[in-house]
């Protein structure tokens, strides 16, 4: 058994190449410690252009809340009955994104997937940015987002609390304590990585910056028993809590009455459908993100071949889940439900149905194929298709069931605005801005975990060459 | 990483370097055996084995975890019974108002906040960080201890420690330098 898993290492390892401790410090390190020269100011450079294009569009969402805040939420096409629209789409679609980095981060450690060291950094940072635009859709969406503090439990003259009995409120305290639980994760994630920055870094600032934020961590034994103690209970608390999210969020539609919303399957099929779109965003960057930083020995096609069929997997199950909303609109034997399918299929929004249908059913199906999870480009170009098709999704399951009630009087078509556009534009634009400042300015790969790993694959070999004597001069010493 | 220091160039530690996590280990194996206890190491990654070397064994962690989540359901929940049913009872289409299947998500969501931010503050906790001196910075080489060298030191206050012989038994264990560090 661990001869036959040894073969398997070495026929297709996590690692490639020939890497030392030295040498993955080199990769991951000094991307971010010598600048010079790698980020010349040259508008043909990647990195430049999503910058610069990403800042653009992020200008877009200044401008789009702005507007906003001094006219209201009049500006959105929301109306009554549909009064939840892009804003809790976007919502639904920015968070499902981010779960693909806890599960990645969490699910993957306490399973003891050594692969997951490559990519846990960079995907934890996609759940935090992720997050962070999630939450400033339902923060908008409250019409006056300066008070929005009285969503929390917070004593005041009025002597009012909120009602715990809604979805609404559990998703307050869902979405906070994921955000902040993410955030811890990923802090203390970095701390021995920060410490490698601060030992490697020639500039004083740059010594000095790195050493505050790793708080004068030494690698003592007594500390990384501790460290992975803590750290593998926050994996184990994160793996609930990202499943609880999301199933709470799921909530917010299947605990209402609504047409199509009403539906016991929703929390299995939303959590499913996160870590579809997830993953779609994670090799949406991975893919050019290794070329780009000289990663493929690090990364490896391993990796893009895995996330690959877990992306599969997850997509079949929210197909599945397709087909269990069509089969209960049509065993509940209710009009009102006859009808919303029919809406769906046929109704002025049917292309969303249909294009959804492609995007999420039939376009990942080429993934079954082990020679199509090696062609980077085609992956990419589903992954795109995945993640315009979750979007659809949430299109189709919350505007879509509004716009057709219990009344046919109150039945009323939804269309977005230039603002409902420049909205959600304008988070990709800040999602990409601060993914991009993160990939140039922090380890990107966990440092620390992928030395261990290497010592555990290649053993004695990853150590760097043996000297004499110590390149500095003792100075505390005899 | 000079710095404030209260007993300026009083003796610290021998600190002995190592180029593999196998040669620290058995050095760490081979003071145990010599009966040394004030022994630390320290080095880039967790070198599995290294706590039993050093004979070291700490549970509080997941204790503190597991407090830190019972602080959490308990106040999760009696924040919802104080709020819906004590203080501000509202009549929402007939429900009971201590409706416990509603209360339960908030209060997962305290637990699993109150746990995490107990597993990390108990770490940072315990582990006396942030701390931005420490002795062991003295020591010659120590920037690679978060690269790729590792270093076993051996405190001035263990009971068996001696000048002569702890050095000695350091450099039998074939290191790449034995240093001597104050701080």
């Amino acid at each position: 058994m661990a001869e036959s898993k040894q073969k398997l290492m070495e026929f297709r390892p996590l690692i490639e190449g020939e890497q030392t401790f030295e040498s993955i410090d080199q990769k991951v390190a000094d991307l971010v410690l010598h600048q010079k020269g790698r980020y010349p100011v040259n508008l043909k450079s990647p990195w430049y252009i999503i910058m610069g294009t990403a800042i653009g569009i992020f200008h877009l969402l200044i401008l789009s809340v702005g507007w906003l805040l001094y006219q209201g939420i009049g500006i959105w096409g929301n109306n009554v009955p549909t009064a939840w629209a892009f804003d809790i789409i976007n919502f639904v679609w920015w968070i499902g994104i981010g779960h693909a980095g806890t599960l990645i981060s969490a699910i993957l450690l306490l399973m003891r997937q050594n692969w997951r060291n490559s990519i846990n950094r960079f995907a934890e940072a996609m759940t935090i940015f992720a997050v962070m635009c999630a939450g400033l859709y339902p923060l908008l969406h409250t019409g006056r987002p300066w008070v929005a503090y009285w969503l929390f439990p917070l004593p005041n003259i009025t002597g009012m609390w909120p009602n715990f009995r809604s979805p609404l409120m559990w998703d307050v305290f869902a979405v906070s304590t994921y955000f902040t639980v993410s955030a811890l994760f990923w802090f203390v994630g970095l701390i021995p990585d920060f410490a490698t920055m601060r030992d490697r870094a020639e500039k004083m600032w740059i010594r000095k910056l790195f050493g505050l934020l790793s708080m004068g961590w030494r690698g003592a034994s007594r500390h990384w028993h501790r460290y992975e103690q803590a750290y593998l209970l926050l994996a184990g608390l994160s793996t609930p809590l990202v499943l609880s999210v999301h199933t709470i969020v799921s909530y917010d539609f299947a605990v209402s009455i609504v047409p199509g919303w009403n539906v016991t399957v929703f929390p299995p099929y939303f959590v499913a459908g996160a870590v579809f779109a997830g993953f779609a965003m994670v090799l949406l960057l991975a893919i050019p993100v290794r070329k780009w930083f000289g990663w493929t020995e690090i990364i490896t096609d391993k990796h893009i071949d895995w996330m690959t069929k877990i992306m599969l997997a997850t997509g079949l199950i929210v197909f599945y889940g397709y087909i269990l909303e069509v089969f209960y609109g049509w065993y509940s034997g209710t009009s009102v439900e006859l009808k919303l399918l029919n809406f769906r299929f046929s109704g002025p929004y049917a292309w969303a149905y249909w294009s959804l249908i492609f995007c999420n059913g039939i376009a990942i199906q080429p993934l079954w194929s082990q020679k199509n999870r090696r062609k980077e480009g085609l992956i990419w170009v589903i992954c795109l298709l995945v993640s315009v098709g979750m979007w659809l999704e949430r299109f189709v399951i919350i505007p879509m069931s509004l716009m057709q009630n219990y009344l046919p009087s109150s039945d009323k078509n939804y269309y977005p605005t230039v603002w409902d556009f420049g909205m959600f534009l304008g988070t990709i634009g800040m999602f990409f801005m601060f993914m991009f400042l993160f990939l140039r300015f922090l380890p990107v790969i966990n440092i620390f975990e992928m030395k261990d790993l290497l010592y555990k694959t290649q053993g004695e070999k990853a150590a760097t060459a043996r000297e004499k004597k110590p390149a500095t001069a003792p100075s505390g010493g005899e | 990483m000079a710095g404030y220091s209260r007993h300026k160039d009083a003796p610290y530690a021998i600190v002995a370097e190592y180029g593999t996590p196998d040669e620290i280990l058995k050095a760490a194996n081979t003071l145990r055996e010599a009966g040394y206890k004030k022994v630390e190491s320290y080095t880039p990654f967790p070198v599995h084995g290294m706590d039993e070397a050093i004979g070291y064994k700490d549970q509080r962690i997941p204790w503190i975890v597991f407090m830190g989540g019972l602080t959490g359901a308990v106040l999760g929940f009696s924040l919802q019974y104080y709020t819906a049913v004590w203080d501000y009872p509202l009549n929402i289409g007939g429900r009971p108002l201590m409706s416990i299947p509603s209360m339960i998500p908030v209060t997962f969501e305290c637990t699993i906040l109150f746990a995490s931010i107990g597993a990390v503050v108990g770490m940072l906790g315990m582990n006396m960080l942030p701390q931005p001196y420490h002795p062991i910075f003295n020591t010659p080489n120590f920037r690679r201890c978060s690269q790729d060298r590792f270093f076993l030191a051996v405190e001035v206050n263990d009971p068996k420690f001696d000048d002569v012989e702890t050095k000695a038994l350091l450099e039998s264990t074939s290191p790449l330098n034995v240093a001597k560090v104050e701080g």
